[in-house]
């Protein structure tokens, strides 16, 4: 049974080795989608609406056609379609510099009939509302009920209760590199896209499809990608129609998204909103959960989110529904419906302790089946310093108070089948590792590269990784899920491991030793029961000639494993008199299995933390009721964290088991719980909303001495 | 500010090439005449549709002839020029992120001081020492910031790492031992969405231990 064997054995993995692509990326020479110049290459643009609900009446084109240095304008609606939303495609153009590309846009003229748009959730559940969507009455799905227990039985138990609405708004995932590609068809019947996505082989297959090509006609190449978080998944409308334009003028063309149309149509994290009513036994068990809820996803669906979330409740009724609205469509966001849940969650955990008079640590403690999280929850408290916070909340004295929370998540990440490997011994004594999975900025890179050199006693620098090309055709699957190296990890493993015993077949007989009496290390292979019999890595691999061993991998069960727990604590300070609030420190006690890369997964955690305390004090997607149109569609007012809000971050790599397990996405999930419930502990009023921004808090205080 | 996408018609005057001053700490310079060489240029009017003009920048050591319309940035020329004898400048480290000077991501230095290279017009470029991440490294040999980002992870997707390498090395060649809140001020006109920044500040106090 294969194993990555003991912590003690190995000499690469779980240590903080600095990624490959690291001189690339601090010199410039990292080659990102928009960083690809081609020969002859036009640049693209799109013309999208500003109107959020629109019949298109006309469409002209024949002035940007005309201008000097337009290669080609294509039409993306049709008279008689619908606009739904503002940034919606209208047309798209080619043209020899971006400038004319932009001048180009400008000059079609395009004749909408507005209709009534709902861009807020309020506006779309009004009784009067237009209805944006045939299919949902009152622009609301089917409510999607859940019932557990015995609900009223549960509240008939219940020595305490809370009932409470909390609500976190749509963010935008802003990857500073926006969607984009270039496209170049050699012929007629072979494309090459250079795609910013995190699933190569998904974006080749749709294009494939959308051109009726066979799907190895189709190359498509991420050598570096700038940023993803869930939302760059397939080519879409933009990848499609950059392909189209460079078929039509015969030359590469380059598309990259604009950053307001980032943030308008490349995705967001749902909204959701939730009102809870919820008891705990006097001995403190959460015993009844009544929770009726919604969100909203844009014009579609996909606005779930977790609740009740990690906490056993025996007795529950849940109903939610999705909302649309004429915005831009949902995408998954780092642990979709997750971070909103434990928000809403963790609140009401505090608030229900706060009715018991039990610190929450300790209610959590009795509700909480995971033993891990319980493992963390020590460590946590021990590394924040728990025993220092206020035991009454709101209680310190001074315009800035201070206080201590606690949030908690879970995640998968347990990788799947899907994906094709191969290990390379050249006689120059090099190795590669090749395999179609994407380096999204989480370090897969260098994560096979230490499996690899694990195995043959070399270093990572030695190993030369290929990934983000489906040109060799060794197929994995989209880096989403935190999937990607609980997926990849025991293929590469088994493919390096097989290519070693080709190696050891080979060089057995010159030793005089059976094949499983080979071992390698320090550039060496020797004899474990005889160490006098050794040969140096280059010369065994120069009897390899030009028959160099290649082999593939296999999945392996055995190698990985889902299921990871983790827990933030969070110390802010308030300012009661401008109402901000800043995060002093947060504890990531965060369950990670078998961290390849130590340091690489530290940056994770850090990360995930970040984007989680950008959400929990400063993301929000504000639309305009009365125009239609979003009012933060930039980095200006679109705020996310910089280097002013960043606290001292201490990430745990919590090891639990010798099993691969994936964790980009869990990191960012308690950390709106854990500063929203700091927040409360520091001055004593709760804000339910996010972001907790100074008028909210401010107002709740004002709230509160009135 | 302007907002440029809705600007109506096709005659482009000088006065909208000028772009909305950015409001992140690291100010764009923007001169205050327009100098165009060229005999195209001089006969450049208001209203005209495009004037364009052949100048030469100097960018990490090394004279590069360009022809740029006076609506050009610094950025699009590093990024998107092609020099005169037909080979593209290619100097793509630099990065086009927000576009209106709040991210950092194309953060360069003019004559040592940082510049947003989104923010400033090419022609105003000329007769200046432009520095990029790529020039930043002597030969094979890193600068002691580059160095300190690899081994500190001090980098993600990576997207925004070209920025924030030129915005440390220049705090670190004007304070050569910064103090945390001092990284942060140095580094507040440069965004991250990675969160990558405890890594990068641990980085910067590295490199200053080798300044």
């Amino acid at each position: 049974m294969a194993s990555w064997g003991e912590a003690s054995e190995s000499r690469l993995i779980g240590k903080r080795i600095p990624r490959l692509s690291g001189r690339d990326k601090v010199t410039g020479k990292a080659k990102y989608t928009f960083d690809i110049n081609r020969p002859g290459m036009l640049y693209g643009r799109i013309l999208r609406s500003e109107i959020a609900h629109a019949n298109v009446v006309g469409v002209d084109l024949s002035e940007a056609e005309a201008l000097p240095g337009v290669k080609a304008v294509i039409q993306i609606v049709e008279v008689g379609n619908k606009i739904r939303y503002q940034g919606q495609e209208i047309a798209a153009v080619a043209a020899e510099t971006d400038d004319i590309a932009k001048d180009a846009i400008r000059l079609i003229h395009v004749d909408l009939e507005e209709l009534p748009h709902v861009v807020t959730e309020a506006d779309a559940m009004a009784e009067d509302a237009p209805q944006i969507r045939d299919d949902w009455a009152g622009n609301q799905s089917n409510p999607n009920v859940r019932e557990e227990g015995d609900l009223e039985g549960g509240f008939a138990q219940a020595a305490v209760e809370v009932e409470a609405t909390y609500h976190a708004p749509v963010q935008t995932h802003v990857c500073l590199e926006t969607h984009g590609n270039v496209a170049e068809w050699e012929d007629e019947q072979n494309l090459t896209v250079w795609a910013s996505t995190q699933g190569v082989f998904g974006v080749r297959n749709d294009l494939a499809g959308s051109f009726n090509l066979p799907a190895n006609q189709v190359r498509v190449i991420t050598e570096h990608m700038g940023g993803g978080f869930g939302s760059k998944f397939g080519p879409g409308v933009e990848g499609r129609r950059v392909a189209e334009l460079a078929r039509i003028t015969g030359r590469p063309v380059k598309l990259m998204l604009t950053r307001k149309a980032e943030h308008l149509v490349a995705g967001n994290r749902p909204s959701m909103t939730q009102h809870v009513r919820a008891g705990a036994t006097g001995d403190g068990r959460l015993i009844a959960y009544d929770m009726k809820g919604h969100g909203t996803g844009g014009i579609s669906s996909g606005a779930g989110f977790q609740a009740p979330y990690v906490y056993d409740v025996p007795n529950l009724r849940t109903e939610r529904v999705n909302v649309a609205v004429n915005v831009g469509n949902q995408r998954a966001m780092r642990a979709p419906g997750h971070p909103q849940g434990a928000f809403a969650m963790d609140s009401l955990m505090d608030e229900l302790a706060e009715k018991l008079g039990m610190n929450p640590l300790e209610f959590r403690r009795i509700n909480d089946p995971s033993e891990v999280r319980q493992a963390q929850y020590t460590l946590g408290a021990q590394e924040i310093g728990w025993h220092r916070r206020n035991s009454v909340p709101g209680a310190g004295t001074g315009v800035k108070k201070r206080g201590m929370g606690v949030g908690s998540g879970q995640w998968g990440g347990g990788g799947g089948r899907g994906t094709q490997a191969r290990v390379t011994i050249n006689s120059d004594g090099t190795v590669e590792a090749v395999t179609g999975t994407q380096d999204i900025g989480t370090g897969i890179r260098t994560a096979i590269a230490i499996i690899v050199a694990e195995e043959f006693g070399l270093a990572p620098t030695d190993i030369m990784v290929t990934v983000g090309d489906s040109g060799p055709g060794l197929p994995s699957g989209g880096s989403g899920g935190s999937q990607t190296t609980a997926s990849v990890a025991p293929v590469i493993k088994t493919a390096a491991a097989a290519a070693k015993q080709k190696l050891f077949e080979r060089i057995a007989p010159q030793l005089n030793a059976p094949v499983g009496d080979l071992r390698v290390g320090n550039r060496t292979i020797y004899v474990v029961s005889d160490r006098t019999k050794t040969i140096k890595w280059e010369l065994a691999t120069g009897q390899l000639g030009m028959d160099s061993i290649s082999e593939g991998g296999e999945w392996d069960e055995e190698l990985r494993q889902g299921g990871v727990a983790g827990t933030q604590f969070a110390e802010v300070e308030v300012d009661t008199e401008i109402g901000e609030v800043r995060v002093i420190k947060i504890v990531a006690v965060q369950d990670c299995g078998l961290a390849i890369n130590r340091l690489t997964t530290e940056s994770q955690i850090n990360g995930g933390v970040i984007m989680g305390l950008g959400q929990a004090l400063l993301e929000e997607r504000l639309m305009d009721a009365l125009t239609g149109r979003m009012l933060n569609a930039n980095l200006e007012d679109y705020k996310v964290p910089g280097t002013f809000e960043i606290p001292e971050i201490k990430s745990i790599v919590f090891d639990t088991h010798r099993k691969v397990t994936g964790i980009g996405e869990p990191p960012c999930i308690p950390t709106p719980g854990a500063i929203a419930n700091a927040v409360y502990n520091a001055i004593g009023v709760r804000v339910r909303e996010l972001p907790i921004t100074p008028d909210k808090i401010l107002t709740a205080l004002a709230e509160k001495k009135a | 500010m302007p907002d440029k996408e809705k600007k109506q018609g096709t005659s482009i005057s000088r006065r909208s090439f000028l772009k909305g001053v950015g409001t992140g700490t690291v100010a764009a310079t923007v001169a205050p005449s327009v100098l165009i060489g060229g005999e195209k240029a001089a006969d450049a009017q208001e209203g005209d549709a495009v004037a364009s003009a052949t100048i030469q920048l100097n960018i990490n050591g090394k004279p590069y002839q360009v022809e740029v319309e006076a609506r050009t940035t610094l950025l699009t020329v590093l990024r998107d020029g092609i020099d005169t004898s037909g080979n593209n400048v290619d100097l793509t480290g630099a990065k086009l992120i927000c576009d209106r000077g709040e991210c950092g991501g194309c953060t360069v230095m003019v004559d040592g001081s940082l510049v947003y290279a989104c923010m400033m017009l090419a022609m105003d470029a000329q007769d200046k020492q432009i520095t990029t991440v790529e020039g930043l490294a002597d030969g094979d040999d890193l600068h002691p910031v580059q160095e300190a980002f690899i081994q500190h992870d001090a980098l993600m997707c990576g997207f925004c790492t070209p920025g924030f390498v030129v915005s440390s090395a220049a705090l670190l060649s004007e304070n050569t031992k910064p103090t945390l809140e001092e990284i942060k001020v140095g580094l507040s006109g440069n965004t991250c969405r990675c969160g990558t920044y405890p890594f990068i500040f641990d980085a910067v106090k590295a490199a200053s231990k080798k300044m």
